[in-house]
């Protein structure tokens, strides 16, 4: 057994670059490097505190979220170091998560308000009641709705002793994630680099979808000084350097994490999707660069953007609900001892009884949009055994993906050549012939299924030359496994389907006051 | 019913010559036996166990022997006491293969891309030795996903779940005549198996065991494609590729709770 692991022996080029990728996301800040290849050669990650203040409050401590940027970027730097040069740092980051702080001291003035963090409800029922509301879906090309990062600003401004007055002055700024890590890697209050990516900015409701700038109509309606937004800058292009990290860095790329999927994935054509399976699942679909107006249910908003290039824009659709529903069958149920295993169980049966499960736990999203839905489990006889509920529960992901890949279809009128996934459930064979058969398009899962993190490191190292262009990033994409959809399956889910929307109904009729 | 006390005391010769196995009396002596040792906190010796399930002392410790061998039962070398063993425990956590694969799946790809050859990871189902997770060769050819496909005996993957299957407490993969008794006490050895066209003429394959918490092998993982790219003129695998193979499967043993290296 060899026990000396030469660098030749990994068939590394004596010259590698690797670029570092950032994914800030919502339990764990990771720190990644990979080669040219698009290989991941060595990651750290560590996780950071939830708060829960009050219900329906979720809250990060940004100082944590920095310190464990910097503590995870120094180790995984010096895990490579002495195999290669790491030329560029890229950043992905949860999105829509807010914070605000001193721009003299670099203090916080508030945790950040987390992506998941409903307090804005109320604000948003407001907001969305007045009359010049229009304004909203008119130029971000969204909703208002919780979900977003702009609301949450106001409700800051509007919280905080003394914010609005600060923010008017000029003493306090606004970003989310990828901001706040910028300006601190880049020297804080020492000359830090203020500016955000422009897939970022537009889930703020701020920024004029297509001018890709803020817009004084959307800053007036939600009353936001322009004083503290950063500047709006491409996804793929260098922001400034980061000289908190030895050695100092260009920090070239950044998006949000779905976007950061999106290009990962390669998907740079128009029609190209992804679909990232984990706690809820988010599928996006490149559409080029002119802008879909959404009447269907998903939503327009920015893929990504090359520095000096125009934008690039996909449809979103956003599920709630995906391994969270496994996730009950183990622990609200106890059916299953890992989330694995509800493959086990449901293969002890080949159907699924003409049972039906719509995990509507907090309402819908993409693309029915009711709040209100709440879930149930239809079709129950004695027949039905807990290996037709776990089918049922796995089938759940996969209509729901149906749903929105028909709603972006009717957006769009682009057709979906096939559906590249990653996440958790992607190990799930039956979860993943099912989508394939419910949706007649093959699924393709890639070598990576860090795509999150790859997608900002491809953007990092695009922008400084390590990839010559996006061709060369296709060129990494390898397939790792394909499930092929099945005719006569494919045939008997669409007859089916109608069954499935008929339940989505009842759990909407359910939850209405 | 004598004989089968004398089948107990020589479990090597037993199964695996295909002798008559055990009878069901002596499976309710070890059982009676059994539930003695799990009653008594492992207090008990032999005398007192033969005592207590009503049996001559030789057939007791005769029946206590096998089940020492096997690993139902632990004998403490100082008093001489009986107790119940680590192999029991492992018979009610069964390693289910959807989350052997889930667990498995990232050192899997890693492989594959770094190798650039198709990776399997395959279990024994009874019997048959069955694919439980496949990554595609990186060259975006056209290949299909081989899950829950069943191998032949002479696959690297067979070789390796035949090699360790042990004879007592785990299965047995349908005996190939084609592989010998001496290559897989050499793969036993070594800690890896090869295949050289034996399943399918100009394919070649390596694979090595994958351990579970307990340290029985529970898996084989392994690479397959050109015999001349996975392996010498002498038949034997490249050197970068064999380390690769034998890391990945560390890895995931490491990943399954494995101690050891």
């Amino acid at each position: 057994m060899p026990r000396t692991r030469s660098r030749a022996s990994w068939g590394t080029a004596v010259a590698d670059r690797y670029v570092l990728a950032v994914d800030q996301g919502t339990t764990s800040t990771r720190s990644l490097v990979f080669d040219r290849g698009g290989r991941m050669v060595a990651v750290r990650q560590r996780e950071h505190r939830q708060h829960f203040p009050r219900p329906g409050w979720v809250e990060h401590d940004p100082m944590e979220i920095w310190a464990n940027t910097q503590r995870t970027c120094a180790q995984v730097l010096a895990d490579v170091s002495g195999r290669g040069d790491v030329v560029a740092l890229g950043i992905a980051n949860q999105r829509e998560t807010t914070v605000v702080w001193e721009r003299a001291t670099g203090r916080p003035v508030t945790r950040a308000l987390v992506w998941q963090d409903t307090r804005t409800d109320e604000l948003v029922s407001e907001l969305a009641a007045r009359p010049d509301a229009g304004v909203v879906a008119e130029r971000s090309g969204m909703a208002i709705a919780g979900y977003f990062a702009g609301p949450r600003l106001r409700w800051i401004l509007d919280h905080v002793p003394r914010a609005r007055q600060r923010a008017e002055r000029g003493e306090l700024l606004f970003g989310t994630m990828e901001t706040w890590l910028i300006w601190n890697l880049t020297g804080g209050p020492d000359g830090g680099v203020h500016v955000t990516d422009v897939t970022n900015a537009s889930r703020t409701l701020l920024m004029d979808v297509r001018t890709c700038c803020w817009d004084e109509g959307l800053l007036a309606f939600f009353g936001i000084p322009a004083a503290m937004l950063p500047e709006i800058r491409p996804s793929v292009g260098v922001l400034g350097v980061a000289t908190a990290l030895s050695p100092a860095l260009p920090i070239a790329g950044a998006l949000g994490d779905q976007q950061a999927a999106l290009f990962g994935q390669a998907c740079f054509a128009p029609g190209e999707a992804k679909c990232t399976y984990g706690t809820g699942s988010f599928l996006l679909q490149n559409t080029g660069t002119e802008l879909v107006r959404t009447r269907s249910g998903s939503i327009s908003t920015v893929a990504y953007q090359l520095a000096g290039e125009p934008v690039h824009y996909a449809l979103e659709g956003s599920v709630a609900v995906a391994g969270a529903l496994v996730q009950w069958l183990r622990d609200g149920l106890g059916l299953i001892g890992s989330a694995p295993e509800v493959e086990t169980l449901a293969r002890t049966v080949t159907d699924n009884g003409g049972c039906y499960v719509v995990p509507a736990f907090s309402g819908l999203l993409a693309p029915h949009w009711r709040g209100e839905a709440r879930g149930l489990v239809a079709g129950l006889t004695s027949y039905v055994t807990k290996g037709h509920l776990a089918r049922a529960v796995l089938e759940a992901t996969g209509w729901q993906t149906r749903d929105v890949v028909q709603a972006m279809a009717a957006d769009s009128g682009l057709s979906l050549p096939a559906l590249r996934v990653d996440g958790g459930m992607t190990t799930n064979n039956l979860l993943m012939q099912f989508v394939a058969d419910a949706l007649d398009t093959p699924v393709v899962r890639p070598m990576v299924g860090e795509t999150v993190s790859l997608g900002a490191a491809y953007a990092a190292g695009l922008a400084v030359g390590v990839w010559s262009d996006v061709e060369a990033l296709r060129r990494n994409w390898h397939r790792a496994a394909q499930w092929s959809p099945s005719p006569a399956r494919a045939e008997a889910l669409t007859a089916e389907y109608p069954t499935w929307e008929r339940a989505v109904q009842l759990s909407i009729a359910w939850g209405a006051p | 019913m004598s004989h089968s006390a004398d089948t107990a005391t020589n479990p090597s010769d037993g199964l695996a010559s295909g002798a008559v196995p055990g009878s069901v009396q002596s499976i309710e002596r070890a059982a009676a036996i059994l539930q003695v040792v799990a009653g008594s906190g492992g207090t008990l010796g032999v005398t007192d166990i033969s005592q207590a399930v009503g049996l001559a002392k030789t057939t007791t410790h005769s029946l206590l022997r096998t089940l020492l061998l096997v690993g139902f039962v632990e004998q403490d070398p100082a008093t001489g006491r009986y107790a119940l063993g680590a192999g029991l425990l492992r018979l009610g956590t069964h390693l289910d293969v959807n989350e052997l694969r889930a667990r498995a799946s990232n050192w899997t790809d890693a492989l594959a891309a770094r190798s650039g050859h198709a990776v399997r990871l395959a279990t024994l189902v009874g019997e048959e030795v069955v694919v439980v997770h496949h990554v595609f060769r990186p060259d975006d050819s056209v290949q299909v996903l081989e899950v829950g496909d069943v191998l032949p005996p002479t696959t690297a993957l067979g070789k390796v779940l035949r090699a360790y299957s042990h004879p007592h407490t785990g299965h047995r993969p349908a005996a190939g005549a084609a592989v010998s008794a001496a290559e897989l006490a050499e793969v036993r050895v070594r800690g890896w198996a090869t295949e050289q066209g034996e399943y399918e003429a100009g394919l070649g394959g390596l694979a090595a065991p994958v351990r579970g918490a307990g340290g029985l092998v529970v898996a084989a993982l392994g690479v397959s494609g050109p015999r001349s790219s996975l392996l010498d003129a002498r038949g034997l695998p490249r050197s970068p590729l064999l380390a690769m193979v034998t890391d990945a499967a560390h890895a995931v043993s490491r990943e399954l709770g494995h101690g050891g290296g």
